[in-house]
């Protein structure tokens, strides 16, 4: 049977929600929250669904979705053009390299692996920022938004997975 | 690991030629996004005007729905807020009734002054400075991570705001304009690694330079040799250079180390929910080319 116009409608609407969601979540971590020392340590969402997407779905969410959510949290979070979208791209381009070793691993191994994946990431964002402004910061804040990020993972890995199965099941 | 990725390769090539030749495209396809990548950094680092403008359009765009997703997160703060002050209150009280008597005081000292200082300005034929102009505006996003401090705030050029000017809230300096679009405009904090402004530590008259680090804490530079300064200091900006007036308050001095003198900003940047874009009138150096090199572009 051949799918009616609004059945291939609703699949390509759904299969375009890992990008749309990956784009949310570039907006949503730049929101206010008014918490005390919170801004300069929150967790980079967009980072956790590149990572998660790339393993699972990496069909619906290409190397050049990956590069457009770093350009978008470039322009808004006001690092310098390129970083982030260099960033992600390189997480990427990595997750993708191991995916026959991330298919049906336990959530603890995958969790394991974003540690590994974001402390590459935040080496490579801090070193870029170096180079690009010729300055040598502090690593501290860096270090302690890297914990807050893995340790913010969890949450967002978990909503990322009911949203697949729930919404990408037939996608 | 290495099993892993010779078995990976394995995988790869049994699964037919077209797998293979999609891996080779992807190779090129990531080396191509790395380079893209590199090449707007350049771009960024040669030519700001351009990169701004796309910036400044992009949070433009962005800037309805970060407006209204701060406001209920802003309300739902007020709330944490106000019941985690019900249990203050009565200490509060009392403590604000001896500040009040204290300051009804200083007020009464103020008034006698304030009438003192009118009329000798009148005997000296003194020309008063201009109002200044200002445009409040709402804090809608606040994340540049560990390596940026700026904010977006909901004003723009419509509004008359213009770069190089002075962002302050009650407490203080915040920062100054950085970027400017036609509904958002971006404020570098007086912490961010590129923010040079220069000040004067209130008690001695010393002039520096206030440089942000990215810490919290930014720091005095080109302090005058044999300059002094103690820890409670009040720093306030010195209005040379010509981008702000004198006298806003800026910070205190927090930490003493050898040769480096820490301040606390007295804006906080997790109170920040309204601030105030001030239009002193001043064209300052820091409109065009320090303001250039405090974006980290040599020119």
């Amino acid at each position: 049977m051949k799918p009616t116009f609004l059945q291939r409608l609703d699949v390509i609407v759904r299969s375009m929600t890992p990008f749309i969601l990956t784009l949310t979540f570039v907006v949503l971590a730049q929101v206010p929250l008014h918490i005390p020392g919170f801004a300069q340590v929150a967790p980079i969402l967009p980072l956790m669904a590149v990572y998660h997407w790339t393993i699972y779905r990496p069909d619906l969410l290409p190397s050049m979705a990956a590069f457009f959510a770093g350009l978008l949290h470039d322009a808004l979070s006001g690092m310098p053009f390129g970083v982030n979208a260099a960033v992600f791209v390189i997480v990427h381009m990595v997750v993708m390299s191991q995916q026959v070793f991330f298919q049906g691993k336990s959530f603890l191994v995958i969790w394991l692996g974003f540690s590994l994946v974001a402390s590459g990431a935040m080496v490579l964002t801090w070193l870029l920022n170096a180079l690009f402004f010729a300055v040598i910061t502090s690593v501290e804040a860096a270090f302690v938004q890297y914990l807050v990020t893995v340790g913010a993972f969890p949450i967002l890995a978990w909503l990322l997975t009911r949203w697949q199965r729930s919404i990408l099941s037939q996608v | 690991m290495g099993i892993a990725s010779v078995k990976n390769r394995k995988h790869a090539s049994l699964h037919g030629l077209t797998q293979h030749g999609m891996g080779v495209a992807n190779r090129f396809g990531y080396l191509g996004l790395v380079l893209a990548a590199f090449a707007l950094m350049m771009m960024g680092k040669a030519d700001l005007t351009v990169m701004e403008r796309v910036r400044a359009s992009v949070s433009d765009a962005a800037a309805p729905v970060l407006d209204a997703l701060s406001r209920p997160v802003a309300s739902l703060d007020r709330v944490v807020d106000e019941i985690a002050l019900m249990d203050e209150l009565r200490r509060e009280n009392v403590r604000l009734r001896e500040e009040n008597q204290h300051l009804l005081e200083w007020q009464s000292a103020a008034r006698k002054l304030s009438a003192e200082n009118q009329n000798l300005k009148s005997q000296l034929n003194f020309a008063p400075d201009a109002e200044p102009g200002f445009v409040t505006a709402r804090v809608i996003a606040d994340t540049g991570g560990a390596f940026v401090h700026s904010i977006l705030v909901s004003a723009g050029a419509r509004d008359g705001v213009a770069k190089g000017q002075a962002v302050v809230t009650g407490d203080g300096l915040v920062g100054r304009v950085h970027a400017v679009g036609t509904r958002s405009v971006r404020v570098l904090l007086v912490t961010d690694l590129n923010s040079r402004i220069p000040v004067i530590i209130e008690a001695t008259r010393t002039r520096a330079i206030l440089a942000g680090d990215n810490s919290e804490r930014p720091r005095l530079i080109h302090l005058p040799p044999g300059a002094t300064a103690s820890i409670g200091d009040r720093v306030v900006t010195s209005g040379h250079g010509g981008a702000f007036p004198p006298g806003i308050p800026v910070g205190v001095v927090a930490q003493i180390g050898d040769g480096s003198v820490l301040i606390k900003p007295y804006a906080q940047r997790d109170r920040l929910e309204f601030v105030r874009i001030v239009d002193y009138g001043l064209k300052g150096i820091l409109d065009s080319s320090s303001a250039a090199e405090g974006a980290g572009v040599s020119q």
